[in-house]
This record gives structure tokens, C-alpha cells and sequence, in this order.
């Protein structure tokens, strides 16, 4: 991670706090998990959580993001409700989706959260049409729509970008290339593996490769890209290449899957971005925000598992608008 | 002479044992889609296929499967026989154009001078928060077109029975099979052997009420009618096992005798299987039989993730068995069976009757 000097201390506080949250937030609900309060396949963004938070920095207001099964570090980092994130962990009537999205499917329309989509690659061809909408708004907002590596292979991928680049729409795509697509790695999947972003420059959206992990590398291209299509310049994408720390789904690591090994996610570890962010603050500062995202933890678990559950009437609402 | 003891299989132990004889027996068999490769190898379904018949015949794809679809409809027309792979059934939408367009058509439209011997796997799923978009049963949707068969074995010894026939069919054949009956077990022969299109199965006999179950509601039903027999009602539960062929001449002579049938289907009502066998049976009996028809599926709503709201979404046994109740016995009051009773069938070790 380039620690460049111009960093200044409330920005890093900022993303540290971000990045913290995100991550505990993700600790606690995998430690939740083993006493089945939280009857949801969980699919954690441990080790990736510095893309949404370094994206989600240079969107506003009014901004859009859209993501897959694995989106609760994309929701909290445009300002998702983190009670209602948890309640929506644990089916109650105050979650997100009123428990009937569970962790794969989370919104925060309030927050600029499109509904997150289980169905891989769903949701790129849906963020395009949010971006549509934007376009012909003319207010300059922008949609980010986050996306795995594997996501990269569907259909609708090369035909959202082809006409998201024609109709010069203001959508940019996050694709977070972690290597696998859930114990597959991307060369058995492609015969170029490193060719995504060529593939998008081919169809006419600008593409940047941050392969590090740094987490300032990536904003600096998101906040090029989104500066541009503010004033009405076209999609781009970013590939972020990341690694998830932990299975594919569910609470536990496994590296004893025989996959994968260890050693491959040791160097990430060890550059891990919530940690190189939080090395530049103080150590007092560091402690208060720890202590403070710890307590907001808290209180939306107490909120989850105090909530109440939904009445069985509930099963019929919402079918048609 | 005392004939030996059945072998007992698991019903992803008899579903891998299928295909592992299948492609022992005949080279042009392949396994492919997402995943089918790696350790946890479709929930054990297809462990060890690799490694007897390597990369050639067994390998995962990119995650692209309408276009995986389209190679497996060519591969097929081209003499090879493809299992194309999917974790769950919902990722079928993503085939449809493929399935329906091409090769559900491809021997009528081109005047019968191509096959397409294709089995396409999926895994229904259910439960832990699997929710709208991990848990449909989409079988009505394909049992529409004409063309493709369509099969829901329920049992460890019919999925076996399926799957090879499934294999050696000719035709393409949407394969549906359920998560919550990957444990379950019951006998299976070692041999291969086949359960063929428009075979059903009589599950229980009974005199007053035929339940048909699609899928894992086969299991629901037996248990419903278990729990029926406590109360002194006998029902008679009907698997139809495939869906299209459907063996309806078992479902009618059965309905005619007990004047009374209630359809559970594992998905949907509207449009779906259970208003088909309905319609079928109504229509094949007439007026004069006077039978009493009753159907049971999934709430019409998009299934919920909170374990509070799916309780009330599938049929399980205890409602089940309320609403034969309530056709066989309407002058009396109303009666269901206690909770502890009613616990899914799934948590009940089942191992026939077969
Ligand atoms: C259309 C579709 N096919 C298959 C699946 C099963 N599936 C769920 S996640 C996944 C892998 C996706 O990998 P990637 O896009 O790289 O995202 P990651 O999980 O690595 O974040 C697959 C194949 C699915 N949900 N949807
Ligand atoms: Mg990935």
C-alpha cells in the first residue's frame, strides 16, 4: 500500500473505520453462527473489504451500488442500516428485507443499496439499468456495481458492458477478482486468466487492474473514473484483484480443502488493508474507534435478537406492488 | 435359503453409483458444469468421478451456462451423451433459451434426423435460508414444453433407476433432485438397473384418499400418511416419479377407487403439475366418478428466508395430513396432527416401503 504523504489524518480515520467495521461486523456474524441464531448461507467478504470501502469513499448521496451473495461489506460501506443488516441475519420482522432476503439478499434503498442478487452476474445487467436511469436523470449520479471474477463469464456480462459503453451509461463495474469462483480457479475457467480487463477495453469501457490489494490505488482510479462520468463520460471498469480469507460459504476458513493452500493467502494477510490503514493512526485514535464500532456492534445484535419475529401474514405481503 | 440382506444406499450414494456405471459402460458418457470437479464434488454426488475417468469426462466450466448448455446440446447431436451439472434449479433460467428452443425441438423441427441424449441435473434446495433464489421447483415450467422429460426420483432406490434410464434415453431429460433427500435411504440393488419414463410408484396402499407427492413430497406424504393411519384413515401415496412421461393411468384407477385425491407438489399450483394430474384425472373420469380433489405446493409467494415465514411455505406432513382429513372425514371436526408428530420427513429416517 503506497502511504503517499498527502493522506490526510480525518481520511484515514474514516476508511479505518470502515474497514474496521466491516470486518468485525463479518467476525461477529461468523462467531454468531455456530449457535444457528443466524439460518442464512453466509458469504464473507473477510479480506476483500477495502474494495467496497475505497468505491463506496468516492460515491454521494443519491450514488447507487449493486452486488452479488457477498455484499455485506458493499452495503455497510455506502451506509447500509447495520441493524437492519443483522436483523435481516437472524429473519427478523426489522430486518432489511423484513426476513425474507436473508444474507444473500440485502437493500438499503435510503442508502443507495440496490438489492443484492444470488443469481451470479444478475445484478450487472440490473446496476446498468439503475445507470440508465441516472443518465436521463442528469444530475451526475453514478451506479458502482460490484461483481467476482466468475461473474466475468456470464452472458450477460459482455452484454451489459457492450451496451453500457454505447450508450455511454454511468456505471462503473467493481469486478473483486479474488482467483476462484467458489473452489475453482480462474485458470480452469479461463484461458486467459489475466484478460478481463481487455475484454472490457475491447467492448469500449475503460479498464484498470489494481493487482496489490492497496486500497488508495483503488480509490484513485474510482475517483477518475466517477469524476468523468459525472460529467457524462461513459462506463469503466476496475478489476481489484483480492483474496477471501475465508470458505466461500459459511463462518470457518478452509484451507484444509485442498484447493488452496495457506501459504497462497499468507502474503495477503500480512498486507491486510484494515490493519496498513489502521497503522496510520495513533494508537489512542486506532483504540477509540475500536471501541466504538465494538459498541455499535453490540447494540445491533442486541437489536437483531431482541427484535420481533415476523407474523406468518407476513409470507403474503409484498408478492405484487 | 435365506435371500441376503438388502444394501442399504444413501441417495447421493445411489445417484453417483448411476453415472460412475453409466461411464464405465459406455465411453460417450461425460459429467460436466459448474464445480462437478472439486473436493466437495456436488455434495459427494459426483466424488471420485474424476479420478476413475479424468479430466476428459469430468470437468467443471466457466460460469456461463447458457452457452455450457448449447455445447452440451452439440456435443449430444454429435454422438456424445453429456450430464451437464447444476447445484440448484433455479440456474436452469439460465439454460431456458437453449433447453426449450433448441433441445426440446431439435429432432422434431429437423425432420428426426437428430438426438439429443442429454440429462441436465439439479438440485432443489430448501431451508437455511436457501430463499427465493436457491429453492424452486421449477418442473412445471419444463413439463409445459414438448420434448424434454422430465424426472423427480424421491428415494435412494429410484434415483439410481432414473439416472440410468435417464442416460441411455435418447431424448433430453430435465433431472431433478431434491438437497433434503441426499441422506435419506432405502435399498438399491448394485446392479445397474432401470426405473424407466412413465414409471410410478404405489408407495403405501390405502382405501380412503390417493395422495400424490412430486419430488421430496413423496416423503412428506408417506410420513402424512403414517400419521393418517393413526386416526384410522388409510391413504394410498402415489409417486409419480416422472413428470413427463406421467404414468396418470396409476393415479386415475387409484383416485376411481378411493374417490378422493390430494396433489402436493414440491413447487408452485398455479399452472403447475398439481393442476395438471387434477385436470387429467377430472377429465379422464368424468363427472359420474365423483371425486373429491384437493392440491396442496408452495405458498404463492416467492419463497422467505426467515425460518418464521417458511414454515409456512411448504406443505409438510402435518398439514398434509389435516387437509386428507378434512376430505375424507368432512362431517367431523377438524384435526391436526401435534407438531412433534408432524416433523418433516426428512428428519425421520426413512427406508421404504420399496
Ligand atoms: C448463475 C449461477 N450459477 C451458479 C451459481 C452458484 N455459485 C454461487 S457463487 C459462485 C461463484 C462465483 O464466483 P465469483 O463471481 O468469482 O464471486 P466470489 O464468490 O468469488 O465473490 C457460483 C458458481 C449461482 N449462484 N448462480
Ligand atoms: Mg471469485
Amino acid at each position: 500500500m503506497s502511504v503517499n504523504g498527502n493522506i490526510v489524518e480525518d481520511e484515514a480515520h474514516r476508511l479505518y473505520r470502515a474497514l474496521r467495521r466491516i470486518r468485525r461486523v463479518e467476525e461477529v456474524i461468523a462467531e454468531i453462527y455456530s449457535s444457528d441464531k443466524i439460518k442464512s448461507p453466509v458469504h464473507l467478504a473477510i479480506g476483500q473489504e477495502h474494495v467496497s470501502v475505497s468505491v463506496c469513499d468516492c460515491l454521494e448521496d443519491g450514488d447507487w451500488v449493486g452486488g452479488s451473495y457477498r455484499s455485506h461489506a458493499m452495503y455497510l460501506a455506502k451506509g447500509g442500516s447495520l441493524p437492519g443488516l443483522m436483523a435481516e441475519m437472524y429473519g427478523k420482522d426489522t430486518g432489511c428485507c423484513r426476513g425474507k432476503g436473508g444474507s444473500m439478499h440485502i437493500i438499503d434503498v435510503a442508502a443507495g443499496v440496490m438489492g443484492s442478487s444470488a443469481v451470479v452476474g444478475s445484478q450487472v445487467p440490473v446496476a446498468a439499468g439503475y445507470a440508465l436511469a441516472a443518465k436521463r436523470a442528469g444530475e451526475g449520479r453514478v451506479v458502482a456495481v460490484f461483481l467476482g471474477d466468475g461473474a466475468t463469464e456470464e452472458g450477460c456480462f459482455y452484454e451489459t458492458l457492450n451496451f453500457a459503453a454505447l450508450h455511454s451509461l454511468p456505471v462503473l463495474f467493481v469486478c473483486e477478482n479474488n482467483g476462484y469462483a467458489i473452489h475453482e480457479p480462474l485458470a480452469k475457467r479461463r484461458a486467459r486468466p489475466g484478460g478481463i480487463c481487455a475484454v472490457a477495453e475491447a467492448l469500449g469501457v475503460p479498464a484498470t487492474r489494481v493487482d496489490d490489494g492497496d486500497l488508495f490505488r483503488i480509490r484513485d482510479a474510482a475517483t477518475s473514473f466517477v469524476t468523468r462520468m459525472r460529467q457524462g463520460g461513459g462506463p469503466a471498469l476496475i478489476e481489484a484483484v483480492v483474496y477471501r480469507w475465508r470458505e466461500h460459504v459459511g463462518p470457518n476458513e478452509d484451507y484444509d480443502g485442498g484447493y488452496r493452500p495457506l501459504s497462497e493467502a499468507l502474503p495477503w494477510m500480512e498486507a491486510d488493508p484494515v490493519a496498513r490503514v489502521g497503522a496510520l493512526l495513533d494508537a489512542d485514535v486506532r483504540r477509540k474507534v475500536n471501541e466504538e464500532v465494538e459498541a455499535e456492534i453490540t447494540e445491533a445484535v442486541r437489536f437483531a435478537e431482541e427484535s420481533p419475529v415476523p407474523r406468518p401474514e407476513e409470507l403474503y405481503a409484498n408478492v405484487f406492488a | 435359503m435365506s435371500s441376503p440382506e438388502p444394501r442399504v444406499l444413501r441417495y447421493v450414494d445411489a445417484l453417483r453409483e448411476a453415472v460412475d456405471q453409466e461411464m464405465e459402460r459406455d465411453p460417450s458418457v461425460f459429467v460436466f458444469g459448474l464445480d462437478v470437479d472439486d473436493h466437495k464434488s456436488i455434495q459427494g454426488s459426483t466424488a471420485g468421478l474424476l479420478a476413475r475417468y479424468g479430466a476428459d469426462r469430468v470437468f467443471t466450466t466457466p460460469l456461463s451456462e447458457d452457452a455450457m448448455t448449447g455445447v452440451a446440446i452439440g456435443a449430444a447431436m454429435a454422438g456424445l451423451r453429456p450430464v451437464h451439472v447444476h447445484i440448484r434449479m433455479d440456474f436452469l433460467l439460465l439454460c431456458m433459451n437453449q433447453l426449450v428452443n433448441i433441445a426440446a425441438k431439435a429432432h422434431y423441427m429437423w425432420g428426426g434426423q437428430v438426438k439429443v441424449p442429454l440429462v441436465v441435473r439439479s438440485m432443489i434446495g430448501k431451508s437455511w435460508g436457501q430463499g427465493a433464489q436457491h429453492s424452486q421447483g421449477l418442473h412445471g415450467m419444463f413439463t409445459h414444453v414438448p420434448g424434454l422429460k422430465v424426472v423427480a426420483p424421491s428415494n435412494a432406490h429410484d434415483v439410481k433407476g432414473c439416472m440410468i434410464a435417464a442416460i441411455r434415453d435418447d431424448n433430453p431429460v430435465v433431472f431433478m433432485e431434491h438437497r433434503l433427500l441426499y441422506n435419506t435411504e432405502s435399498a438399491v440393488p448394485a446392479h445397474p438397473y432401470t426405473v424407466g419414463p412413465g414409471e410410478s410408484r404405489v408407495c403405501t396402499r390405502g382405501d380412503d384418499v390417493t395422495i400424490v407427492g412430486i419430488s421430496n413430497m413423496a416423503q412428506e406424504a408417506i410420513r402424512a400418511a403414517e400419521l393418517l393411519r393413526e386416526v384410522g384413515v388409510t391413504a394410498e401415496v402415489i409417486d409419480p416419479i416422472w413428470l413427463m412421461p406421467l404414468d396418470i393411468d396409476t393415479i386415475l384407477a387409484s383416485a376411481r377407487r378411493t374417490g378422493r385425491l390430494l396433489v402436493i407438489d414440491n413447487g408452485w399450483m398455479a399452472g403447475g403439475l398439481s393442476a395438471e394430474i387434477v385436470a387429467a384425472v377430472a377429465e379422464a373420469a368424468g363427472p359420474s366418478a365423483g371425486i373429491k380433489f384437493a392440491r396442496m405446493g408452495f405458498a404463492p409467494t416467492p419463497c422467505p428466508t426467515s425460518p418464521w415465514l417458511e414454515d409456512h411455505f411448504y406443505p409438510n406432513p402435518g398439514s398434509i395430513a389435516a387437509r386428507a382429513w378434512a376430505m375424507v372425514r368432512p362431517e367431523r371436526e377438524r384435526w391436526v396432527p401435534s407438531a412433534e408428530s408432524a416433523k418433516l420427513a426428512y428428519q425421520v429416517q426413512f427406508k421404504g416401503p420399496f
